[in-house]
């Protein structure tokens, strides 16, 4: 995306917002009002779960930030950065989330004195013009996730537009690596479902093993909490292609109520842009808290913060709480006091996963946890 | 102390006795902690030889020891009473004597004073002190058995007053306990006639060089010159030379006194100059000059030229009156019954209330002469019984608020002033008044204990300030509310100054040195009050100010930002320069009003 060119379709809707929202505290200072910002509040407790569109979503409670002495310095940050968005699209660039804090830096007094300040600045006019940070033309520093198997990418070379075909198949022990924008990414695949796994060294040991071809399918590599990228790449390929997401995480609440649960339905406070990061589609392999006691899986204990973490997915989180399945296994889980890794399998022999382990569990997708 | 003009004095030397005793009592009890020198202890033992405490004595052998002791004989032993416990208090102590003196004389003919102090280095010059020093020198804690080394010097001092009568500078100035200030109750800077002839006496026995005085009276060409010794055994002057000489002021009339004295000179806390400059404080009216030991001259003209108002003379207060004076008074009444002596001896005593205490003693008017002593018990017993009206307060006079605000603006180069003068109060019969200023903030440095100005009828105060009850009262006062900090009942510290006057007929000191005031609650309490009063002033000044900072700095928290908000909309909607500096005008406009509101 070279600079200059001219402004793009998809841009318009993150413009208009920002020339609204500047005209509108311009009209009210001029009228002598005091100008204010209407952002929707940013948390759990404003967020709702319908099954029937299958992701969380913004619930209507509004803050009205008003202009005043207290709020006069995040005001003034706010616009700034609005500012800087509007110039990165009319320039066709973008920025990181990273190097928006450092560009803060000329704003002397009205500065960012650490990043999570300027994130949150960034989040909340995310929220704001209901639009996402990519469009906004600010980008996560994070990797994407990594990808092996029976999928060919089709990217755009940056200046030419020429397609570009990527085969993941052919990286060998390696991945291909999610980009941080995967919009203009086209898929052509005849795997028969993805599999997103939890660690990188689980997903080293399919991908060794050329599980993909075995099973036919494509393994994807999540590295924690999935980042928008990876469940935007996953979402689009999934819908794209109609193919079922399998999870394969850890047995603890950590994987269940954190990275599940964000893959499935989206974040909790970025609940404005979950309808398109998240993959309703997702249904939970395992490891459950049954497959721990099926398999004598060697375990560790819960810790007080892992319980914590238990109690309140059930107590306040929509999602689990729309489940009764979800539910009774958090609880037992919480019963049982322990947790187990997806590595713990290897007790029963390194391969034990891909020979025993995975195919049994895909006879019966059906049962997988929803 | 004692000047001659207008004296009827009635002094007998019996009457003092068991006044003597009590401060004998006192001495040795002082004497045992506080005197160290071997030529003391030497003096303890021949003093406890000739006591009449060894066994294998009858009465006889013992009368035969048995004799007066010179009141100038006691305190030549018991010096420390008076202020001349060392080389250093003792210069200070003997120029406060000689300064007191002339201020007193000069307000009493009405004279606005002029006094010249002149202390002239006879010696070799030493070295001064650590600070250290100074401090155990002054807190007396110094375990140092050699005796500090000393300096002499000529100390004189000059005033413009009326001058004392040729006959009466011998008694005033070479006999203790002589004075004219002692019988009556005037609010006056000496009380007691000791000061001056102590500090002559102590030059005598420190230096042998006697004390000289020179006299001026208006109506005479020549002054009158003499110089004297105090014979310690009858504290009696001894006349060495006496003649006319020429007058070297150019004033009408005046004194000059000579004394030359062994002592210490030392710059800072408690020293001469300390004093001196203190004194401007609490004498505007006075025009003080002084010349250091090193030769350097300070001028502090008056700050005002009406001369103070002159306190009243009044008579002792029924309430005020211990036995023991109660009785002299009787014996030396002109009047010729008891009645008459109640009427017209004391203050607020009409024929009503002498009836009542009379009815309450159980006792008949009669002839004085003819009352037994225990009778005269009984009416001193009965007075507290009855209601007497609390004596007039009229003859207390206070500096002034602004003077003395004006003068700690002078001294404290501080930004904040107030002053409070209390109404005159009543402690055992003696009218008293109490008044306080309080400085803040400026060039007072925030992190030292808060500065206090002690004075007591216009005199500076400046040692034992840990005794005073002016210290204790202030210790007790919860500062922290004022934002000071404080540790509990101690001095507060922060960027504070207060000056406290205590004028009253009869200031009561917890000394004969009159070095700080003692604890009677009546005195406290207006201390209190008028403390708290400059401090609820200075709280009110301070939430004003801290009100001032607050929307100052709101203010200028708003236009750190408000050209952000400009900047950012003129990038986003392309506005022109003068569209976004009439924006930000606007918006400051709007959030500056409403910033009275959050």
């Amino acid at each position: 995306m070279a600079k200059g060119s001219k402004v793009k379709k998809e841009d318009s809707k993150a413009l208009q917002g920002i020339e609204d929202t500047a005209k509108d505290v311009y009209q009210k200072a001029l009228k002598k009002q005091k100008p204010s910002l209407k952002l929707p509040i940013r948390s759990l407790s404003n967020v709702k779960y319908k099954a029937k569109t299958g992701f969380l979503e913004l619930a209507n409670q509004y803050k009205i930030r008003t202009l005043t002495y207290n709020t006069v310095k995040g005001f003034a940050q706010t616009l700034k950065m609005m500012a800087s968005s509007k110039e990165l699209i009319e320039t066709n660039d973008h920025a990181s989330k990273r190097e928006m804090y450092y560009i803060s830096k000329n704003w002397s007094e009205a500065r960012f004195d650490e990043q999570t300040e300027s994130d949150t600045v960034m989040d909340d006019i995310e929220a704001m013009m209901g639009v996402n940070r990519e469009q906004l033309r600010f980008i996560p520093e994070e990797k994407g996730g990594e990808v092996a198997g029976k999928l060919t990418v089709i990217d755009r070379d940056r200046n030419t537009e020429k397609p570009i075909r990527i085969d993941c198949t052919g990286f060998g022990s390696g991945a291909y690596s999610i980009p941080i924008s995967v919009e203009h990414l086209e898929f052509e695949t005849s795997a028969k479902f993805i599999l997103c796994i939890e660690t990188a060294g689980m997903f080293q040991r399919l991908v060794a093993h050329n599980y993909w071809k075995t099973a036919s399918c494509v393994l994807i590599s999540m590295g924690g909490v999935p980042t928008r990228a990876c469940r935007r790449f996953v979402r689009r390929l999934a819908d794209s292609k109609k193919i079922p997401v399998y999870t394969f995480v850890d047995g603890d609440p950590y994987g269940i109520a954190n990275i599940y649960r964000t893959l499935k339905v989206g974040s909790g406070n970025a609940a404005h842009i979950n309808q398109y990061f998240c993959v309703p589609q997702a249904t939970f392999l395992g490891i459950t808290p049954q497959d721990i006691k099926d398999y004598e899986l060697p375990t560790h204990p819960l810790k007080d913060v892992d319980i914590k973490r238990a109690r309140d997915a059930i107590k306040n989180d929509p999602f689990f709480k729309a489940h009764k399945a979800w539910v009774n296994a958090i609880e037992s889980m919480v019963k049982m006091g322990v947790r187990a890794e997806q590595q713990a399998l290897a007790k029963h022999g390194l391969n034990y996963v891909i020979d025993e382990y995975l195919p049994q569990k895909l006879k019966n997708p059906g049962k997988f946890l929803p | 102390m004692a000047r001659a003009k207008n004296t009827k004095n009635k002094q007998k030397e019996e009457s003092k006795k068991p006044q003597i005793k009590a401060s004998l009592a006192k001495a040795r009890a002082a004497k045992s902690e506080k005197f160290k020198d071997t030529d003391e202890d030497l003096e303890k033992k021949a003093k406890k030889r000739s006591s009449a405490a060894r066994s294998g004595e009858d009465a006889e052998s013992m009368a035969k020891r048995q004799r007066e002791i010179s009141v100038s004989e006691f305190f030549a032993k018991n010096r420390h009473l008076l202020g001349f416990d060392n080389p250093r208090k003792a210069l200070l102590t003997a120029v406060k004597e000689a300064v007191d003196n002339s201020l007193d004389a000069c307000e009493e003919a009405e004279i606005l004073p002029v006094v010249r102090v002149e202390l002239k280095r006879l010696s070799e010059k030493l070295a001064e002190s650590t600070e250290e020093e100074k401090e155990a020198a002054l807190t007396k804690k110094s375990k140092r058995r050699a005796p500090t080394p000393t300096e002499r010097f000529l100390l004189r001092i000059i005033d413009n007053g009326p001058g004392i009568l040729p006959a009466q500078i011998p008694k005033i100035f070479a006999k203790l306990l002589y004075g004219s200030k002692f019988h009556r109750l005037k609010m006056s800077r000496g009380q007691q006639g000791i000061g001056i002839s102590a500090a002559g006496m102590y030059g005598q026995m420190t230096t042998g060089i006697p004390v000289r005085i020179y006299s001026k009276l208006p109506k005479k060409d020549l002054a009158h010159f003499i110089e004297l010794q105090i014979d310690t055994k009858s504290n009696k002057p001894v006349v060495l030379a006496e003649k006319e000489v020429k007058w070297p002021e150019t004033f009408k009339s005046g004194t000059i006194v000579e004394i030359t004295l062994e002592g210490r000179y030392q710059r800072g806390k408690s020293s001469v100059d300390e004093f001196i400059l203190q004194n401007t404080l609490s004498n505007p009216h006075a025009h003080l000059s002084y010349i250091d030991p090193d030769g350097q001259k300070f001028d502090f003209p008056a700050k005002t030229k009406d001369l103070p108002e002159i306190p009243k003379e009044i008579k002792p207060h029924p309430y005020g009156v211990e036995l023991g004076q109660f009785h002299r008074l009787a014996s030396e009444t002109s009047a010729k019954t008891i009645k008459k002596f109640l009427c017209t001896d004391f203050s607020r005593v009409s024929d009503k209330v002498a009836e009542a205490i009379l009815k309450e003693a159980g006792v008949k008017d009669q002839a004085i002469a003819k009352l037994a002593p225990e009778s005269l018990n009984k009416i001193h017993e009965s007075i507290p019984k009855v209601e007497i009206m609390n004596p007039p307060t009229d003859c207390v006079v206070p500096i002034g608020e602004n003077l003395i605000m004006e003068t700690l603006r002078q001294k404290t180069g501080a930004e904040f002033f107030t002053a409070t003068t209390r109404s005159p109060s009543v402690y055992r019969g003696n009218p008293f008044i109490v008044e306080c200023a309080l400085a803040f903030g400026g060039e007072l440095g925030a992190d030292e204990p808060m500065q206090v100005f002690r004075f007591a009828n216009r005199v500076p105060l400046l040692f034992q300030p840990a005794a005073c009850a002016t210290t204790r009262v202030l210790g007790r006062i919860d500062w922290k509310k004022y934002g000071l900090n404080q540790s509990k009942n101690s001095l507060p510290v922060g960027p504070v100054a207060v000056l406290v006057h205590v004028a009253s007929v009869w200031v009561p000191f917890t000394s004969e040195s009159k070095e700080a005031i003692a604890d009677y609650p009546e005195i406290k309490q207006e201390i209190r009050l008028a403390i708290q009063d400059c401090a609820r002033k200075l709280s009110i000044h301070l939430s004003k100010r801290y009100r001032a900072a607050e929307a100052a700095r709101k203010a200028n928290y708003i236009d750190t930002y408000i050209p952000f908000i400009g900047e950012a909309l003129q990038d986003m909607l392309k506005l022109s320069d003068k569209q976004k500096d009439t924006l930000i005008e606007t918006l400051r406009d709007t959030l500056e009003k409403s910033k009275i509101e959050a």
